[in-house]
């Protein structure tokens, strides 16, 4: 049976750091704190030698560049994004110009030909002719300029537009599967497994040409037979991403439904709830908390497979970023954008994820 | 108002374990049974069997003359009359104590929000909850928890209430505030099937007590006669065990 040690009466308890046997006898003094974990020097240095390593990587990375002699040119990055076409407006009939009147947002330009007249708008641009000025068909009158989204932000955009209908039908097949996969039912079960089993043994690749070319040309050839214009490939990469998603959620989800204790399940049942209801009200609640981060690493997983799409001319970020190369020949800086852009909405996607697993814990 | 009718069910967990063999009784409206039996008895088997958690391989089990046990039975509505108390409590953790026991009110039974939340605050005050309608299960004790888990039962108007050892999970110190609610129940004249060891309980408020083992009921009577006279030898050896 433990006793109490007694403490020895010439010691404050409070500053006291020796050792004390078990009849009260000081048996080390030391006025020193022992010493808990690791140094005070412990964290700053490997800290350092983090950034350090992080820093030698870079500059060894960019010292490389300048040995091939690249030229790096950020500058030319954000033209892809968003830039200023120069728009002319020319005339169409033959004439002298009329009348120049100054509008609230540019000019008009009235040209009168020969029994007709027309007025061309120049929204705050450069007119480039004068009164009394004779017009041929086709000459430009004036040039404005407006700002257009580029290639990538259209590819970034496009990307987003995928994954996200993606996702949502991935969380649906993937659920109906889930479902179907713990049924009792044989049809059901068997046929959930087969598909899992299906999309989770061939490639992604693989599939969506599959998707593309074989299905693809099966139902636009019907379509075509029957009248109907054929669907364009946006629909058969998001199919195609939305089942193989689908796949992985259902084996989340049949985990996740699994990891609640059959307790749950029984108390809703004999409270008369059928099994909708139970799963509704009870279950799917609780493991949706569970099955969240899984999720998360599935649909990060689905926007960077989203790059493979290119392969089946839909012009989403990878492609986007292929076809600037090849213009612009600053690989180096489009490559590295492209990558900091998937970044950008895969960490964007885990927040999300993140903020909503705290508000399920809190609540 | 329960009729079983030789029923067995047989699990086969590596090998064939016969949990219930041919077993047949009646409940009355209004009495309290208590049933009692070695671990391994099939005393849980057999209530788990009477709203169909388990089923039964064969045999009818009639509850107010449904046959529970028939497929074409709604056997949803019939759960729904048969509330049941699990001895490791299954309250549904995502949800308040308060939505707890207005939730199958509202899914099952469709009542309005006012009616179903009257309901339920009547309920926790008499199982004596009411100042934790708002938390979460987890926040409380066990034998809260259980109280609480009576509450949700009692919510939809059940015709019997079946208890699967409700008290087996709660530290010592707990065991009496479940008892005295389960005790209030039985005097007000709630049909009862309790699977318990709680031989103070039994004496106190039992009509009738069923000892099982081995799958089948040994003996049946009265709490007097079970405890004072046993007629089985391994009642006897049951009660001596564990007295």
């Amino acid at each position: 049976m433990p006793t109490a040690i007694p403490i020895p009466r010439d010691i404050d308890v409070l500053t006291f750091y020796g050792t004390i046997n078990y009849q009260g006898i000081i048996m080390a003094k030391s006025n020193r704190r022992p010493r808990l974990g690791k140094g005070r020097f412990y964290k700053p240095v490997w800290m350092s030698i983090f950034f350090l390593s992080l820093l030698a990587i870079i500059s060894g990375l960019y010292f490389a560049t300048l040995k091939v002699d690249y030229v790096w040119r950020w500058y030319r990055v954000p033209q892809y994004f968003y830039y200023q076409e120069e728009v002319e407006i020319s005339a169409y009939i033959e004439g002298e110009v009329s009348g120049l009147t100054p509008v609230s947002d540019g000019m008009v330009v009235e040209v009168t030909g020969v029994g007709e007249k027309e007025s061309y708008k120049i929204p705050s641009g450069t007119v480039l002719v004068g009164e009394g000025d004779l017009i041929y068909p086709g000459d430009v009158l004036g040039f404005y300029k407006e700002w257009r989204p580029g290639i990538l932000l259209i590819g970034l955009w496009m990307t987003l537009k995928v994954s996200v209908i993606a996702i949502f039908v991935g969380i649906f097949i993937g659920l109906v599967a889930g479902l179907c996969r713990i049924s009792m039912n044989p049809a059901l079960k068997w046929g959930a497994m087969t598909y899992i089993e299906l999309i989770r043994g061939s490639p992604l690749l693989v599939q969506i040409f599959i998707w593309y070319f074989v299905l693809g040309t099966l139902i636009n050839t019907l379509l075509a037979q029957g009248g109907i214009s054929p669907l364009p490939p946006i629909w058969y990469g998001v199919t195609s991403l939305a089942f193989f998603t689908g796949a992985y959620v259902a084996e989340i989800v049949r985990a996740g439904i699994q990891s609640i204790h059959r307790g749950q399940t029984e108390a809703a049942r004999s409270l008369g709830m059928n099994y909708f209801q139970s799963m509704r009200h009870i279950i799917l609640p609780q493991a949706f908390r569970r099955i969240l981060p899984p999720l998360a690493g599935q649909f990060i997983s689905l926007i960077k497979d989203s790059s493979l799409l290119g392969l089946i001319a839909i012009r989403e970020l990878t492609k986007a970023t292929r076809e600037v190369v090849t213009t612009s020949l600053q690989p180096f800086e489009l490559w590295m954008m492209c990558a900091f852009l998937y970044l950008l909405l895969t960490f964007t996607l885990s927040m999300f994820v993140q903020y909503l697993e705290k508000r399920a814990v809190m609540s | 108002m329960i009729d079983v009718q030789n029923i067995s069910k047989t699990f086969y967990v590596s090998h064939e374990v016969n949990a219930l063999r041919n077993v047949s009784c009646r409940i009355e409206r209004g009495e309290v049974v208590v049933i009692i039996g070695p671990s391994g008895s099939g005393k849980s088997t057999f209530l788990r069997c009477l709203n169909r958690l388990e089923e039964a391989d064969e045999g009818h089990i009639f509850v107010d003359g449904v046959d529970i046990l028939n497929h074409k039975t709604d056997i949803n509505k019939a759960r729904a009359e048969m509330g049941m108390v699990f001895q490791s409590f299954n309250l549904f953790p995502h949800k308040t104590v308060f939505e707890n026991v207005t939730l199958a009110q509202r899914v099952v039974r469709k009542r309005s929000r006012n009616a179903s939340e009257e309901k339920a605050m009547g309920l926790l005050k008499k199982v004596g909850i009411a100042d934790k309608a708002r938390v979460y299960p987890e926040q409380l004790s066990g034998g809260q928890q259980q109280r609480v888990a009576i509450a949700r039962a009692l919510a939809m108007d059940p015709k019997v209430m079946l208890f699967d050892e409700p008290t087996s999970a709660l530290d010592p110190e707990m065991i009496g505030e479940v008892l005295d609610v389960m005790k209030t129940l039985a005097r007000e004249g709630m049909t009862m099937v309790v699977v318990s060891h709680e031989m103070g309980f039994a004496r106190e408020v039992a009509d009738r007590m069923i000892f099982m083992d081995e799958g089948s009921i040994i003996e049946e009577g009265t709490p007097e006669q079970i405890y004072s006279n046993p007629s089985q030898a391994r009642t006897k050896l049951f009660l001596s065990q564990i007295l």
